[in-house]
Parts: C-alpha cells; structure tokens; sequence
C-alpha cells in the first residue's frame, strides 16, 4: 500500500474560499430523484383516494348543451360526475378579478365554453381508468359558435400594460426624425406562434378536506399567491390551507399562478367528501394552463453611416384570450438593449378564443428578442457591418430609455469571450459562403441575450444548534432548476457552518413565504431572505458572546465579530474566537434562530437598471435540397453577477439555450383555422429539440461583479439562455442560405420557397 | 379506457380464433395501440396479445438465401442482427430512423407495418374522421394539411402511412405471411396497405382473425446490398416522423444499373413503390440527369391536397440524393444519425435548391 494520502481537494477548495457559495456541489436532492424517492405530488396516495379527470371541451366557443351523466355515472367505479349543474359554488366568483396579477379561471361556475380543453365536467372515479371512461362516456353536445384565431381573428385594440405591468408604450426621441436622418433603414414584420409550455410534470392535486381545513399537494411556483387564491375562492382562512409543494417537474411559468385544473381538484374532493387526485393529461396542457400568445412584431430601424442606431421601432400585435388580459411583453428588450436616440415601443392586444396567455419562460424576452435580434442583424447587414462590430457599435453604456447606469453589465466581455471561444474572427461577412465536407451550408450567426434582474418579498427562519448544525426554513420552490442546492449553499456561507451540516427546508406553505420562483428570481429572493436571517442569527450570538466577559470575545462588539467554519472570529485578529458550540452552551441554550426578510429595493432600482447579459453565437447547417436545418454548435456566454454554483447555473444556461432551439426550429401550437381546436396537442407532435438536435453547446461563465442589485450580489439565470439564442439561430439561418426567414419557427418549407428555386 | 378483454393464446389457431371475434384488436408491442386505446380512438372490446405466440420472435434465414422476419421480431433486434444489416442495409436504416429507442425495443416487426396513420384529425376525437367514424367526414381537408399525402389520396381521406420500415421493404419486395381462418397465405406487402378510395376505414386486405405470422424478404433483395440507403426528411433531427422518405437500391454491373428499386414514405397511405421510375433507370448510367427523370415519373401523379405542394418537389429532391448516395455505395456501418441528411457520407451531388 502506497502511504500517499490524496488530499481532498473539495475540502481545500472550500476552505479556500471559506465558502460553499461558488463551489460546483451537485444536486443535494439528486440521488431521491434518480432512485424515484422524490415524491412529487401525484405520487401522494392518501387513504381513501379517489380519482379525477376532466373532461374538456371540443369546442372553441359556444355552450354546452348536454352531457351524458347517467352513462358516466352508471360506469362501475365511477363515484360522481361533477358538472355545472351540481359543481359546489365558489365563495368568490372565478371571473373577479382582485387586481391585474389573478386570473380568471374555468372552472364548472356555467356551461359556457370560452377555449377548446376548457374543463367541462369532472368525473370522480374508484380508479383512473374508471374516470377516464366515465369521461369518455359523457359525449357532450354544445350549441357552437364560429371560433375567432389567431392574429386576424379579431379587430386589435390598444393596452395600458403588458405582462406584469409593464406600460405598452415606452420610448424617448423622435422616431420619424430618426429614420429621416438616418442612412439606412430597414423594416421587417416578425411572427412568433402560440407556445405551451408543457413541463415534464403535469398539474396535479391531491386533495384532503378536513372540514374547512385543506392539505393540498400540488406543484407551484408561489406557494404564498396559491395560498392566498385558495382562501378568496373557497371562503377560508389562509392559515387552513396547507400546500406541499417539495418538488416540481418544471414550471416555465404554468405553475406560477394557481390554475383552473389545480381550483377543480379542490372542488372535487370537497364535492365527494373524500381525497381526490387529478392529473392532467398532456393534452389538458393545451389550454386551461396558460401559453404564450402568439406575436406580430414590427421593426423599423435607422442607422447613421458610421452604424449608429438613430431610430428604434417595436410594435408588437398580441393575442389573449376573450375572457381575460394577458400580454405577451415582447416590445420591452427593445427598451433596454440598444443605445438609441429614438426608441419607440407598443403593443396592441386581438382577442381568440383560447385559453387566456401567462407568464412563459422569459416572457416578453424571448420572442422580443427573437425579434430584434433578427432586425438589428438585417441592418447591421445592409449597413454592410459584421453583425457584432454592429452591436459594439451601438453599446449601451447606459439604459437608453431611463439615462440610469447599469448596476453592473458585463456584456462587452460576453461579446469577446463568446466570439473567441467561437472563432467568430474568421466569419465571412456574405451568406452562403461556408459548406462543410458534405456540402451542407453552414451559416454562423449572433444574437445579444438580456434579462431583468428582478427580486420578489421574502421571508426566512434560520437556526443554530448547540451540536454545531443549523437548519434554515423558507417556503420557497424547487422546480428542478437547484434550489435545494444553492439556497443551502448560501445559508451555510450565512450561518457560517459546513454545507454537510446545513439542513434546509423548503416547498410547504408552513414556512416563511419564500416568495415566487419566477421571473429567474428565486434564488435572489429567497436567497437574500436566507441571508438576512442568518445574518440576523449570527447577530444575537455576537451579542451573547461579546457581552460575556468569559467569552474571547468579550468586548469586540457586535461588528468586530464575523462567523467562520463553526466559530465567532475577532474580524482584527481571526485566531482570537470562540466556538458557537460553547457559545450557546455557555449561555444554556439548545439553539438560537433568527429571521430575515428581503424583497425589492426601491432606491435601488431608482437609482440602477439591473438586467443580466450575454452573447449566443450559433452554428447551423442547412441541407441544400431540403431545407432541414441542425444547429451544430452553441456557445453562449453570459454574465449574472456572482455564480452561487457554476454546475446549477451552467445547466441552467444551457436549458435555456435548448429552448432557444426549440423556439426558433420547433416549437408552435398548430391551431386548425376552423375550430381553433390544437392539432399537435401531445409530445409526439408538439416538438421541442430532442438530443440530436443539440450535438455541441457550451456556456461560459463571465465574472461579473454587482455591489447594487441585492445583498448577495446574485442575478437570475434561469431565463436568458433562451434570448439571443432565437436569433443567433435565425441569423445564422440567413448567414449559410441567404433566405431570411422571419416567422419562427423556421421549417424546412420557408427555405424551399426560395424565389427562383424550384 | 372502455374495459376490454385480454386473451393471451399460445396458438396461432387460438389467436386466429380469439382474434376474429367482432371489435377485437390484436396486441403487439402496444406502442401505436395502447395510445390509441388511451386517446379514445380505438374502443376494442377484446385484446389479443399475439406476444406470446411461439416461434414468431426469430429471424429465420432461408434455404434460398431469403429472410423470413418473425412478426414479434422487435424493431431493434431486427435492426440490430450483423446479418440482417448486412444484407438488407436500407431496411435497417429505415428502422433505425424511427421513433426511439425505446419505442423500438418494444415495437414488434408485424406491429410496425400496421401502425396507424398520424394524420392528427384522427387522432382527435372531437374532429371528424372518416377513417375512424365513416361516413362522418374528412376532418383534414380545408385544416392542417402541411403533412398529408400527394399521392393516391381521395376526397375522403388524405392521410399518409407514417412507418419508415415499410418504404424499403416495399421496394424490395417484401411479402407478407398471414394465418387466417382460411389457413395461411402470402401477400405482398405492397398489396397489403389499401389506398383509401371511399372506404378509408379499411387499411388493408386482412380479414377479421389474419394474424401476420411474418415478413419474408426473397433472396433477389439480398442483392442490392452494396448500393441500398434509405433517406428520411424529418422536422427535427430525430424521434419525429418522415416529412418525406425514400428507400432506393441499385444493383450495379461495372457502372451500369442493372436494375434499381425506389419507394416513397411520407407522402401516401401506404408505402409508395416507384415501379416506373425503377423501370427508367434499368440499364441507365447512374447520374444526375436520369436520377432527376426518375423522380419526375414518380412524382408525375402527385397533387397537393392542401398547403403540401412542397413536399412534391421535396420528394423529387428526397428521390435524387437518395440515388445518388445509393449509387456511391451502402457504407460499412450504419450512420450515428441513421437516414438523415446530417449523416452523409461526403456527397459529390449536393446541389444548390435552398
Ligand atoms: C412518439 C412516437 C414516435 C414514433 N416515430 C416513428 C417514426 O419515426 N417512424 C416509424 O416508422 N414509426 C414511428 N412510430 C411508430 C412505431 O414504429 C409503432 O408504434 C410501432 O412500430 C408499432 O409496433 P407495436 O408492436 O408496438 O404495435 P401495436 O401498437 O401493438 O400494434 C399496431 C397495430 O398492429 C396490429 N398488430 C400488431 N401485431 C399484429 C400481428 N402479428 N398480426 C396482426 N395485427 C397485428 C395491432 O392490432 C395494431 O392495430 C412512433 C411511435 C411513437 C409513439
Ligand atoms: S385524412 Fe383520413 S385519417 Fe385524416 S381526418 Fe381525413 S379521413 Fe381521417
């Protein structure tokens, strides 16, 4: 046996850095997942469960004029069906809206069909497969009415705010001045198609009724809002209703707001007086969950003879549903990217008849970007500029709009990195110049990623135990994106201990509102939360031992004390501590907790505009016969403030970035014209990129140092992988073909239709 | 689901028996049945599960230097036999470019070839379907017709057969054993798909109870195994069916084509063999000129049935390149991407459409 010992590199790695915030550790939660002990809640089977489906509509608009209930009902195994008729009234209508963040929902208060997969009926059954027949069974009949879709559906009228609030219009300058003055100009009109955002993990619920008390479990990105939604529909208290939410199978935004399906598995179960479970099935995931509404995005541009924007225009057509208000905010990239001296932004709203829009990764962002980045390219071409010269060129040192500086923005090094990790350098600027070996085009193309930097209120609880652990609670979501991983990071760096020792819990509406996990905000949210309350904890000890003239301590002040591997330190002489074991015992006490709070800072975003970066550079080849189309290689380089866990983060980049290639090759909701009913509503035929559509992808992680955006200095990550890939993939698109393509997502046809070409 | 029964016979005589009572269904792998079964779409009230049927999950070599393909062979031990891969390359690609593979370690030989149309109206039980309900309508015409056939579709039903296996065993002439109440009979697979006319509802020629015991393919197609590939056009890289496919053979003497198979996927409601483009290219020298007149006679016919016009010129395309890569020769190893565009060997004839 050698007597070498191998030291363990982790181990000096974090001491290192003192740290476990910046260390790759994989996911805590990693190995229940991958043995399939991660409950999720489907896979919650109280006693006495039954079983729900919905039976939805096969219609786009009109009423329901007949369900078979006596044949469901008489199906062995099925308990009850619930219908209009019968369904337990609400004691807030579904249709009140309390403020511009609730939305209306479906859910048996009439017979009226608003969408196709409306719910209809509700059929609660012994086993699933007695519900599913019992569905079957129902045969509806409906009065219909001729379904309006899409775009041209219906007249389009102007809107106050989009998305979260955001004001339709925005801008500086004078546009038409712009574009006179400038010396080339380009227009284009870009469409993007209805989205649906189909986490792995469909809604579910499960369901128990206590008289007026509700345990519940159900994925969700907001553990507080379901919370608060829950009570107003059903006339409870919100301390009655108690939401287990530990993992998620991915949210995207669909589980971010309560959900119609989620509202009627409560009812349910409150209607048989039993626990009940329902899932969705995928194609129930096509409607009463939300999507992102199709766009129609116009550009107009002006650019000086040096390639200087003069003029920015982004007019942006969206669609919501007829019921309710949502709008896809794709006009508001073009706010913040580019220095211009004219930027003029709008959107107009056409009502379908379709489920109402929501929130959808990187709303707003994705297809406005998508956009713009294909419209900045076309410029920078006809103004005869490598499209990233181009992008330099119009730099914004500041944020165009507002005139704030930047919290921090890294971009300029994102540019550099991404484009020499790329070999962007040796581009030709003119299309279809490069094929590989077997003939294939190859086209390389750029786009600019960008993303707010966002945080939402938040509250924590931590604690520190005599035995040297310490436990942190915060009611905050994992959707798999990491956050059992990271949150226990940054608590441990708190508190001071070893990540081993940390103990985390999240995902229950019992703890500290732990704020939403949207908005690529979760981990700054309930991160910062988790850091004031450790702080707040490390305080109250400080207090103790600096008091205590037995304590080293004793005498350094509250402040001249800082938290180390388990031990108080002197912050002046950091030999000089004592242990928080002794501490605490000394004082005779088990523990000591703390609590923290965090949420939107307002002289801090008067004074800062806080976005992350990144650069997406893109390699695609296209077949010269067939138009198919592969990405071959992606390298996206972003920066994000301080990295908690590159692992975590790189993989969120790289998500999004696979997304990025779904929405510009893959993915749209095939709508029939005539009855508006979605014809790819299932994974075999709704595409999203599957591995061989992703052979190469890189992220890298530019250092970025922000001291304003929050205490922690962190940005999201979770988003802007997508943005700047769409058009990076697009440009490059143009860049082996020639063809523009300007709807997304490009097909093999678009490129076929090449004039002269067949 | 509608309850059903489950027979589970270990004769054939009892699956033909058990099959041929009225609204049964016959199990395979499941992989097309069950998510009809689950989708409302197919209502059986009896399943026969042929899985455990004896002696049908082998590939038999035949005296005569043919294949006999058991119908429970699984899509990738077939694929995935050094044999059969050998001899009948294309046909292994074309398998090896369908679905996953997982689907294809479920789906069985027999299973494949009577897979379901994807037209997405039949899929969906709240649009019209004169293939599912007759007489109720063809939900996909005057919709999404991006997809559907241009050849041999009628005003009832424009849907095209989705399997890739099928195009190059169609034109390697492929037969098809059935046992039956009538006793055991061949057909060739080409006969076996019915065009849809006006009774769309029925596919094929088997009778309630036929059983496909196999699939033979006769010791000639052997022969084409230096110069056979099959090239599929697909919306993504992998896991999405044929926009259009083509499975193309030559059998080459010093240069000359002596005789050349061609069949089309994608594009009709069965498997289309391209008999007088095949008859053109007898005797020809391969090359670009000849390759374009082929695919121009086997597109002669086609017509749009909605918003597909592409795909006619795409088949053309589709018809060239696979010859042209036929002609260059089978490769050692089927490709990583098998049957795509980005699984080349490096093309002398990649022209310039886009
Ligand atoms: C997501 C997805 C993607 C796919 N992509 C592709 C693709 O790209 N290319 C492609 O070619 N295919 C594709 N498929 C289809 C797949 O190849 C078929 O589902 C599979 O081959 C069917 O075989 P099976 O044994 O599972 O058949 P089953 O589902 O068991 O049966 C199919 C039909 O055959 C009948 N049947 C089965 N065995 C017999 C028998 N011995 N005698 C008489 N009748 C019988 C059944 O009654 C049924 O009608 C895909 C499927 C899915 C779900
Ligand atoms: S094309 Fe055929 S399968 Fe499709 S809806 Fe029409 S009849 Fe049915």
């Amino acid at each position: 046996m050698s007597d070498i010992t191998m030291p363990n590199v982790a181990a000096i790695e974090r001491s290192r850095h003192g740290s476990s915030i910046g260390q790759p550790v994989t996911r805590r939660e990693g190995h229940l997942k991958v043995t399939g002990q991660a409950g999720y809640a489907a896979d919650y089977n109280p006693p006495g469960l039954l079983h729900a489906v919905m039976a939805v509509s096969g219609i786009s608009r009109g009423r329901v004029t007949h369900l078979d209930v006596a044949a469901a009902e008489a199906h062995p195994g099925v308990v009850k069906v619930m219908t209009p008729a019968n369904a337990p009234k609400l004691a807030k209508s579904p249709d009140d809206k309390d403020h511009g963040f609730m939305f209306r929902m479906n859910v048996l208060q009439n017979d009226s069909v608003r969408f196709a997969n409306q719910p209809i009926a509700v059929v609660i059954a012994e086993t699933l497969e007695a519900a599913t027949e019992g569905v079957a069974l129902l045969r509806p009949r409906y009065a219909e009415e001729p379904a309006r879709i899409g775009l041209d559906g219906s007249a389009a009228f102007a809107l106050q705010a989009v998305g979260a609030g955001a004001p339709a219009k925005g801008g500086i300058g004078d546009i038409e001045a712009g574009l006179a003055e400038a010396a080339t100009r380009f227009e284009a009109t870009y469409e993007t198609p209805a989205q649906y955002h189909n986490p792995l993990e469909p809604h579910a619920t499960v369901a128990e009724w206590d008289g007026d008390k509700l345990v519940l479990h159900t994925p969700s990105q907001g553990l507080t809002m379901a919370q608060g939604r829950i009570a107003g529909l059903f006339g409870i208290d919100p301390a009655n209703i108690l939401i287990k939410s530990p993992f998620l199978g991915g949210g995207f935004g669909a589980k971010g707001l309560f959900s119609g399906p989620q509202v009627l598995g409560i009812m349910a179960a409150r209607f048989v007086g039993r626990p009940v479970k329902l899932v969705l099935r995928r194609e129930q995931m096509f409607g009463p969950v939300g999507h992102r509404g199709e766009t129609r995005q116009t550009l107009r541009l002006g650019a000086d003879s040096t390639g200087g924007l003069t003029a920015l225009e982004h007019n942006t057509l969206t669609t919501t549903s007829f019921y309710d208000d949502f709008f896809e905010p794709a006009g508001t990239t073009s706010r913040h990217l580019y220095a211009s001296p004219a930027i003029a932004t709008s959107h107009e709203g056409v009502r379908a008849d379709i489920g109402t829009p929501i929130f959808m990764r990187a709303p707003g962002e994705a297809p406005g970007s998508a956009a713009l980045e294909c419209a900045i390219d076309e410029l920078a071409v006809k103004a005869g500029m490598d499209p990233l010269d181009f992008r330099l060129r119009n730099y914004a040192e500041i944020e165009p709009i507002t005139g704030k500086p930047f919290s921090s923005k890294a971009l300029r090094q994102c540019y550099a990195q991404g484009a020499a990790r790329f070999g962007w350098a040796s581009r030709p600027r003119a299309p279809r110049q490069m094929r590989d070996d077997d003939g294939l085009l190859v086209g390389w193309g750029v786009g600019t990623a960008t993303f707010p930097a966002m945080i939402f209120p938040s509250e924590a609880r931590a604690v520190l135990r005599v035995d040297g652990s310490a436990r942190v609670e915060i009611g905050a979501q994992d959707m798999g994106q990491g956050a059992w991983t990271s949150l226990a990071q940054i608590a441990a760096d708190g508190l001071g201990v070893d990540y081993d020792k940390l103990d985390l819990e999240i995902g229950s509406s019992a703890l500290p509102t732990g704020g939403i996990a949207g908005g690529s905000a979760g981990t700054a949210t309930a991160g910062s939360a988790i850091h004031h309350a450790a702080a707040d904890v490390i305080k109250k000890l400080a207090a103790l031992a600096t008091s205590d003239e037995r304590s080293p301590l004793f005498g350094a002040g509250n402040s001249g004390v800082v938290p180390r591997d388990g031990r108080l330190v002197r912050q002046d002489d950091e030999s000089r501590g004592e242990s928080y074991a002794s501490i605490l015992a000394r004082a005779g006490l088990a523990e000591i907790d703390g609590k923290g709070s965090a949420g939107p800072n307002p002289s801090m975003q008067e004074s800062y505009a806080m976005h992350s970066h990144g650069a997406v550079f893109a390699e695609v080849k296209v077949d010269p016969d067939f138009g198919q189309i592969r990405v071959t290689r992606l390298v996206g380089a972003f920066a994000a403030g301080r990295i908690i866990n590159p692992r975590m983060v790189r993989s969120q980049y790289y998500g999004g970035m696979i997304w990025g290639v779904g929405f510009a090759l893959h993915e749209h909701a095939a709508a029939d014209p005539r009855s508006g009913r979605l014809m790819n509503a299932n994974l075999a035929e709704y595409h999203v990129p599957v591995n061989a559509d992703v052979p190469l992808i890189e992220a890298i992680l530019v250092e970025e140092h922000d001291p304003h955006v929050n205490v922690l200095g962190l940005k999201g990550v979770g988003e802007i992988g997508i943005t700047g890939t769409v058009g990076a993939i697009a440009n490059a698109v143009w860049h082996a073909t020639g063809v523009r393509a300007r709807a997304f997502p490009i097909t093999l046809d678009t490129l076929l239709e090449r004039p002269g070409d067949i | 689901m509608r309850p059903f029964a489950y027979d589970r016979p270990t004769t054939i005589a009892d699956a033909v028996a058990s099959g041929a009572q009225p609204e049964t269904a016959f199990l395979g792998g499941g992989t097309n049945l069950l998510d009809l079964m689950k989708g409302n779409i197919s209502r059986p009230a009896r399943l026969v599960d042929v899985t455990r049927l004896p002696g049908l999950s082998t590939i038999e070599w035949l005296q005569d230097g043919g294949v006999r393909i058991g119908a429970l062979v699984r899509n990738s031990d077939l694929a995935h036999d050094p044999r059969f891969a050998n001899r009948f390359p294309s046909v292994a690609e074309a398998l090896l470019s369908g679905a996953s593979a997982q689907l294809r370690n479920a789906a069985t030989a027999a299973g494949n070839v009577l897979q379901r149309t994807r037209c997405q109206y039949f899929y969906d039980a709240a649009s019209v379907c004169n293939k599912r309900d007759p007489g109720t309508g063809c939900g996909a015409i005057g919709g999404l017709t991006r997809l559907h056939a241009v050849l041999g579709w009628s005003e009832h039903c424009i849907a095209t057969h989705p399997s890739d296996f099928c195009v190059p065993l169609v034109a390697l002439d492929a037969v098809v054993e059935i046992e039956g109440r009538a006793g055991r009979r061949d057909v060739p697979l080409e006969a076996l798909h019915r065009l849809p006319g006006n009774t769309p509802e029925r596919e094929t020629v088997l009778e309630p109870g036929d059983v496909i015991t196999a699939i033979r393919l006769p010791a000639e197609a052997a022969a084409y195994a230096g110069n056979a590939r099959y090239l599929k056009v697909r919306e993504r890289t992998s896991y999405a069916f044929a926009v259009v496919s083509a499975g193309a053979a030559l059998r080459l003497d010093q240069g000359t084509i002596v005789s050349a198979r061609l069949a089309l996927g994608g594009v009709a409601l069965k498997p289309w063999r391209a008999r007088a483009a095949e008859d053109l290219l007898a005797g020809a020298l391969p090359g670009a000129t000849v390759f374009r007149d082929a695919a121009a006679l086997a597109l002669a016919e086609a017509r749009p049935c909605g918003d597909n016009g592409f795909k006619i010129e795409l088949a053309r395309r589709i018809i060239v390149r696979a010859l042209t890569l036929a002609a260059a020769g089978t490769p050692d190893r089927v490709p990583a991407l098998p049957a795509s565009p980005f699984a080349l060997a490096p093309t002398q004839e990649v022209s310039a459409h886009v």
